[in-house]
């Protein structure tokens, strides 16, 4: 068999982004809870609070370890793989990743070193603000991720010259028309993430009566936040990003939306059978209007079809993937609603410690809003295909001619063993210090 | 002085502060493989933990800032030198998570294993950095139409591994004086010791490197013989070297590891210096070379970027200082870490 280098540098791409965005969605998330954690630990100088600090501060020094260990990669990996795809996007892609490093990176993991290893050597407002710096510094690392990628999905503010895309205008391309929509959806699935891992480690120390009156301080936080980030992912941010794709994206939302013929009074399809080439949706269930509706707020306007795109002279993405994907994240963002909101009901009503079958429906739940944030990424990633820089830059033009297939190969056994090993030890270790529970706190002597 | 001037200085100063911040990262690492017991190997993770992760973003600042103002380096080396690459960005993914990794598990070989991945993941880079520079120095085979495309085997040649050893005994030297700063009685002296040992070896293959450029690249001492700023970077790196067993001799070991940092930091000012204008000369016709106009972004975007360095470092320095000032002093070993 021919080995294909587009092919492998494809799936190394994908499975090295894909491993590495199970960890910044975590750290961002937590990274804010802490903010609002620690606060109430120093304003109210409750001591819960400060063991609720100390407990996850030391989940998220874990999971931040393994984001800047496998984002190392990603950093040099355009470069290494993406050969050409650099060349024709160098002079604006590079820039939100340089000035990433610069006004995040930095940020994050200088306040972080300060935020975990100085409790006792600062001033107790000086450890909240560090907390606070490592919560801006990880929000705007995400925001400059998204400039980058959202200049992918919908480019502006350049020209092409000499073979390649030129800024003309550096605001238009940091805001360009998807910018802002995917930076906010990102970021309620951050909070939704990193709660969804507080509330079920709380419901764990409940269940397992070890550091209770810790743990039902952090639930009770976690659960009203990821309630308030549940609903803002899908009204605002979700619905406006929706909106956004429908205007400047027609192929990825005909993909997403199943809808493979354009009409008016389109059907937002709840539930179908999607099958590929050629693309059809069987046993579809549907709301009439519906879509036509989210996208142009009329329920009667025209919504344009995988069909009509291609007699466009559009090529279209895959379309089971992208249509599974989006209806498994719709669902499961459905269903984080659901938990949150009988949490928080369960909250007002004092049932909640009682009530031992939602707490441990919690512990299974953590891992769920990470699959919700792939499911989200590869919409957006698969859904933009067979472009990697929307009607500009073919995915088949933009890898590197000069390395063979062969090494490619040979990287992704790498990556793949290293980050097997990596994910399991990442658990292990995680599961451990959960176990271990919050510690009561030792009065140390100031050195 | 021009904006591509402007920027080939920038990246200078970003691969100079890596060097110096994340260089005794590494040289800590690879002492790390020579520690006598478990109380000292603490230490040495102690005496990098709160800060080794920022020390880390000044490379991935390099890299990001080689992608933005040089995309064609970035696009064309990086790929050309893939499995190098690979090999650096697996010793530093164990690296940094042999740190976290270390002290979470209560057992001997637990630690010994991530001893190792520390160590290891410590000592490949700093060869990789070396064999990195040794081979820009030589000239990479970029052909006319700008590709390029290196076995990796051909990157371990004599001089580019000369480098390589060169790099790693500064950074060796460099570690442990950091460390000799933060750690007092017998393990300070021991340190000492090492920083003395790997200083005479930094000496010895500092001449032999300089001799061995000459007949390797003697393109590289056309032209610059007369620029003041070979001599004040010259005087610097003299100093510096001379400094360096003044103040073990004084135990003033803060002032051996400062002047172990203006040794790197001249060393790298001297190696931009011989290579400016080019970027990466080419081996198969030196007017193939990567340089910092044929490689550039545009005029604009290397506007725009260099107001945000201008904006972000300073800061960015500003609050690593303080927080290197939170974490100074001696280091006392504790069993988690926090």
């Amino acid at each position: 068999m021919e080995l294909d280098p587009l092919f492998l540098s494809r799936l190394q791409f994908a499975l090295t982004v894909g491993f590495h965005f199970l960890f910044p969605p975590l750290t961002i998330g937590l990274a804010w809870l802490l903010v609002l954690i620690e606060w109430l630990g120093w304003r109210r100088n409750d001591e819960d609070y400060v063991r609720a600090g100390i407990f996850f501060g030391k989940i998220l020094g874990l999971t931040f370890a393994m984001g800047v260990a496998t984002g190392i990669v990603m950093e040099f990996q355009f470069g290494t793989n993406w050969a050409e795809y650099s060349r024709f996007v160098g002079d604006i892609f590079g820039a939100p990743l340089a000035m990433e490093a610069i006004f995040a990176f930095f940020m994050e993991s200088t306040f972080l070193g300060l935020f975990l290893f100085g409790r006792n050597k600062v001033s107790k407002a000086v450890h909240w603000f560090s907390i606070l710096m490592v919560a801006v510094g990880a929000t705007l690392s995400a925001f400059w991720i998204i400039v980058a990628n959202s200049w992918q999905q919908t480019p502006a503010g350049f020209a092409v010259r000499n073979g390649r895309a030129e800024l003309a205008d550096f605001w238009a391309a940091v805001f360009n028309p998807s910018t802002t929509a995917r930076f906010l959806h990102t970021m309620s699935a951050t909070v939704i993430a990193g709660a969804f891992l507080m509330a079920g480690v709380s419901a764990y120390l409940l269940l397992k009566d070890n550091g209770k009156a810790v743990g039902s301080k952090t639930l009770k936080i976690s659960l009203i936040v990821g309630l308030i980030a549940s609903v803002a992912a899908l009204f605002p941010t979700g619905h406006h990003h929706a909106q956004q794709v429908a205007v400047t994206q027609p192929e990825k939302l005909a993909a997403m939306e199943g809808l493979i013929h354009g009409q008016e009074g389109a059907p937002l399809t709840v539930i179908g059978i999607p099958s590929e080439e050629p693309p059809e949706l069987n046993y579809a269930i549907g709301v009439p209007g519906l879509l036509s509706w989210i996208a142009f707020g009329d329920a009667d306007a025209y919504v344009d079809g995988i069909e009509d795109l291609r007699q466009q002279g559009h090529p279209t993405p895959p379309f089971v993937i992208t249509f599974l994907s989006f209806h498994l994240m719709v669902g499961l963002g459905s269903f984080f609603i659901a938990l949150t909101g009988l949490g928080v009901f369960l909250l007002v009503t004092r049932r909640i410690d009682n009530s031992r079958l939602f707490l441990r429906l919690l512990i299974w739940s953590i891992p769920l809003p990470l699959v919700a944030c792939q499911l989200g990424w590869i919409v957006a990633e698969v859904g933009r295909q067979p472009w990697v820089v929307y009607r500009l830059l073919k995915t088949s033009h933009a890898f590197s001619q000069n390395v063979a297939a062969g090494e490619v190969l040979f990287s992704i056994v790498m990556f793949g063993l290293v980050y097997l090993m990596l994910g399991v030890l990442y658990l292990f270790i995680l599961v451990k210090k959960i176990k271990q529970g919050p510690q009561p706190l030792v009065v140390k002597e100031a050195p | 002085m021009d904006l591509n001037t402007a920027w080939f200085l920038l990246i200078g100063v970003l691969l100079t502060g890596y060097a110096i911040l994340d260089g005794f990262d590494l040289g800590v690492g690879v002492l790390h493989l020579f520690a006598r017991d478990d109380q000292q190997r603490r230490i040495h993770m102690q005496a990098i933990g709160p800060v080794w992760d920022g020390n880390e973003v000044w490379l991935l600042t390099g890299g990001g800032a080689m992608f933005a103002a040089f995309p064609l380096v970035y696009a064309r080396v990086f790929s050309g030198l893939y499995l190098a690459f690979m090999l650096l960005l697996v010793a530093l993914i164990f690296r940094a998570v042999s740190i976290e990794f270390r002290e979470q598990v209560d057992d001997a070989r637990w630690r010994r294993f991530w001893d190792w991945a520390f160590g290891l993941g410590s000592l490949v880079p700093a060869i990789l950095y070396g064999v990195a520079i040794g081979n820009v120095v030589r000239g990479l085979p970029i052909e006319a139409d700008g590709t390029l495309n290196v076995y990796f085997l051909a990157l371990l040649n004599p001089y580019s591994l000369l480098v390589g050893v060169f790099a790693l005994v500064m950074f060796v030297m460099h570690g442990a004086a950091y460390l000799a700063a933060r750690t007092d009685g017998e393990l300070q002296q021991r340190l000492a010791r090492w920083t003395t040992g790997a200083w005479m070896a930094f000496v010895a293959l500092y001449l032999v490197v300089t001799v061995a450029t000459f007949f390797t690249a003697p393109y590289l001492f056309e032209g610059i013989l007369g620029n003041p700023l070979l001599w004040i970077l010259g005087v610097v790196l003299l100093g510096s070297i001379v400094y360096v067993p003044v103040a073990i001799n004084g135990k003033a070991f803060t002032r051996t590891f400062l002047a172990s940092a203006g040794a790197i930091a001249s060393l790298v000012g001297l190696f931009g210096l011989s290579l400016y204008p080019r970027m990466v000369p080419s081996s198969i016709d030196l007017a193939n070379s990567l340089t910092i106009y044929n490689a550039s972004s545009t005029p604009r975007t290397l506007t725009v970027m260099l107001v945000v360095a201008l904006i972000g470092m300073p800061l960015v320095i500003a609050y690593t200082a303080y927080v290197y000032t939170v974490f100074m002093g001696k280091i006392v070993a504790t069993k988690d870490g926090y």
